[in-house]
């Protein structure tokens, strides 16, 4: 329990809210056209061949090359790096929208989780693969087998009467367990890249992955805009919410689930292993600073964008996987954020 | 008078631990009930169990007239539970953000109303915390955070105030400020249940009291408490109910 506040504390904060306000609008104005254009540069990806289209597309690719140009670089010409960045980006929204919850419900462990799980669902895929001739998509069985695997987290964090530390750390193990015994038994058959589901890797995104990206991303943004209030209210005091009669359980499960389709997306360029650190660490930033919680969700964006644009000039300029450099740019943007608040000694719980 | 909350034969056990047994006891609108017992006596329990956190193993238990199960409308309750104020740590939550979760119940899906933001700002003024809205809670000292969760239940037009032990933690000054404000609150009609476990502030401020153990010890009004000895065979001493001077 804190002791009174001193009033000139007050007086402190209050000058700068009108140009933090702009600033904050500013960057999430910038964040949202940057992925609004990403999600445009995959709608004229998949529809390169239609009249209209084609021409934006050809436009889109000399932009490409200019930027090449200007930036001595061999890069933004290709498609695939444009795709890998899409992806990037929206994942640069989502995470830390879903993550803002997570962090503070202390269930920043579940990301994790549901990667392994997801990680359970690709190599299931690759089996499938590899058995039967089936020829569609990895990442749709991992998301199935991640939103399974979110459910059965609800149901036995529900079951155990709370986010326990010890349900969720045998699902995180057990599930990866069955993934490396599943592709174990499947080796060879494929030429699938685990590792780049492992590490993450620019070259693993597809096209079928980057437009389920781009789709996955807005449900996830409609998702949080429409239940916000809820589960605002749920994650700062569940006990009182569940007075007020909100379905308790049902916006944690919603929670949940659109943890498990965050991970899916971005375990494509984070990876399996990393995938956490995108829900977790942008939102551990923008707590040091924020001074409401729509601005730590405002600042998460912000900050997680900041991650995934940095880390993609890390890894394209010094050849590095795609899901380290991005992490390490999250957390240097994160001690930047804890020296600039100048309250290290308030480090947030992330049970993980 | 109409009963705001009524149990009948109410019984809970966690697992083999009965916790509660074979309650009964109503609330009638505009009470005041001090809800009392040593630690670990059920009190919290018997308040979940009122409010349908916890379901009854035995017994009935009706809200506002209506079966617990069937009981929908949130908005009525205002609840501020222990954890409420020792948790919340470190999310950066405002107080108007907070109070704003009151309308909450009423507002559904959509966006909140004209009427629904003119609720919130009178609840925060009227707790006395109008300069404190953009603060964060986890900034506020134990008295000013309490004050918070009160206008949160007020900005949701509540007329059931639910508090588990509110003024843990919080200082003397601040605690009297308090009960001052429950005692308007209630003067207006707000029906009140709280759990405290200074005896000495529920005999001075509750105008019913609910001693309980387990089982309970006494149900009526706070002279007969007093006079009764209740207390002492609750918490299996001879206890002395002790009165704070203001």
């Amino acid at each position: 329990m804190s002791g009174e506040t001193p009033a000139d504390d007050r007086e402190r904060l209050r000058p700068d809210r009108g140009p933090r306000r702009t600033a904050e609008l500013v960057g999430i104005g910038i964040t949202g056209v940057v992925a609004v254009g990403m999600l445009g540069f995959l709608l004229l990806y998949w529809a390169q061949d239609l009249p209209v289209a084609s021409e934006l597309y050809a436009a889109f690719r000399s932009l490409g090359r200019a930027m090449d140009a200007a930036f001595g670089t061999n890069v933004f010409r290709h498609p695939i790096m444009w795709q890998s960045m899409a992806v990037g980006v929206l994942v640069g929204v989502v995470a830390p929208l879903v993550g803002s919850f997570l962090v503070h419900r202390e269930m920043a462990l579940i990301g994790e989780t549901l990667a392994h799980t997801a990680f359970a669902g690709v190599a299931v895929g690759i089996l499938l693969t590899s058995s039967t001739g089936w020829n569609g998509s990895l990442l749709l069985v991992a998301l199935a087998v991640g939103i399974l695997g979110a459910l059965a987290v609800q149901w036995l964090t529900e079951h155990t009467d709370a986010y326990g530390d010890v349900p969720i750390a045998i699902m995180l193990s057990g599930s990866f367990a069955v993934g490396t015994l599943i592709i174990s038994y499947g080796d060879g058959l494929t030429g699938v890249n685990v590792e780049g589901f492992l590490f993450g890797n620019l070259a693993v995104v597809t096209p079928e992955g980057a437009r389920l990206m781009g789709a996955l991303s807005l449900i996830v943004v409609a998702g949080v805009a429409m239940t916000y209030k809820q589960l605002l209210f749920i994650t700062f005091d569940e006990q009182a919410a569940r007075v007020a009669q909100l379905n308790v359980t049902g916006y944690n499960t919603l929670l949940v689930v659109l943890t498990a389709v965050v991970v899916v997306g971005a375990m494509q360029v984070l990876g399996v292993i990393l995938v956490a650190a995108m829900l977790v660490v942008p939102v551990a930033a923008a707590s040091q600073v924020a001074r409401s919680f729509r601005e730590t969700m405002y600042l998460g964006v912000i900050f997680g964008q900041l991650s995934v644009l940095g880390g993609f000039a890390v890894s394209i300029g010094f050849g590095l996987p795609s899901g380290g450099s991005i992490v390490v740019t999250a957390i240097a943007v994160y001690l930047a954020s804890v020296v600039g608040s100048g309250s290290a000694a308030t480090a947030i719980s992330t049970h993980g | 008078m109409s009963a705001i909350v009524d149990l009948d034969g109410v019984t809970f056990a966690y697992g083999d631990t009965v916790a509660v047994r074979d309650v009964s006891l109503t609330v009638e609108a505009g009470d005041f009930l001090g809800l009392v017992g040593p630690n670990g006596s059920g009190k919290t329990t018997l308040l979940h169990l009122m409010l349908g956190l916890h379901e009854a193993d035995e017994g009935s238990v009706e809200l506002f007239g209506r079966p617990i199960e069937e009981f929908d409308d949130g908005g009525r309750i205002g609840y501020v539970s222990q954890k409420a104020t020792s948790r919340g740590g470190a999310m950066p939550v405002t107080v108007r953000e907070c109070v704003t979760m009151g309308r909450f119940a009423h507002a559904g899906r959509g966006r909140l109303s004209e009427a629904d933001r003119a609720a919130v700002a009178d609840a925060i003024e009227t707790v006395g915390i109008g300069d404190l809205t953009d603060r964060l809670v986890s900034e506020l000292s134990g008295g000013q955070k309490q004050r918070a969760y009160i206008a949160r239940a007020l900005a949701s037009d509540a007329d059931l105030l639910a508090l588990d032990e509110p003024t843990v933690g919080v200082d003397a000054e601040s605690r009297d400020a308090f009960y001052a404000l429950l005692d308007d609150l209630n003067d207006e009609g707000i029906t009140v249940i709280l759990i405290e476990h200074d005896i000495g502030v529920v005999t001075d401020r509750a105008d019913r009291i609910a001693c309980i153990n387990t089982e309970l010890y006494h149900h009526g009004d706070t002279e007969s408490f007093v006079e009764s000895d209740a207390l002492a065979e609750a918490y299996g001493t001879t206890g002395q109910v002790v009165h704070h001077h203001h």
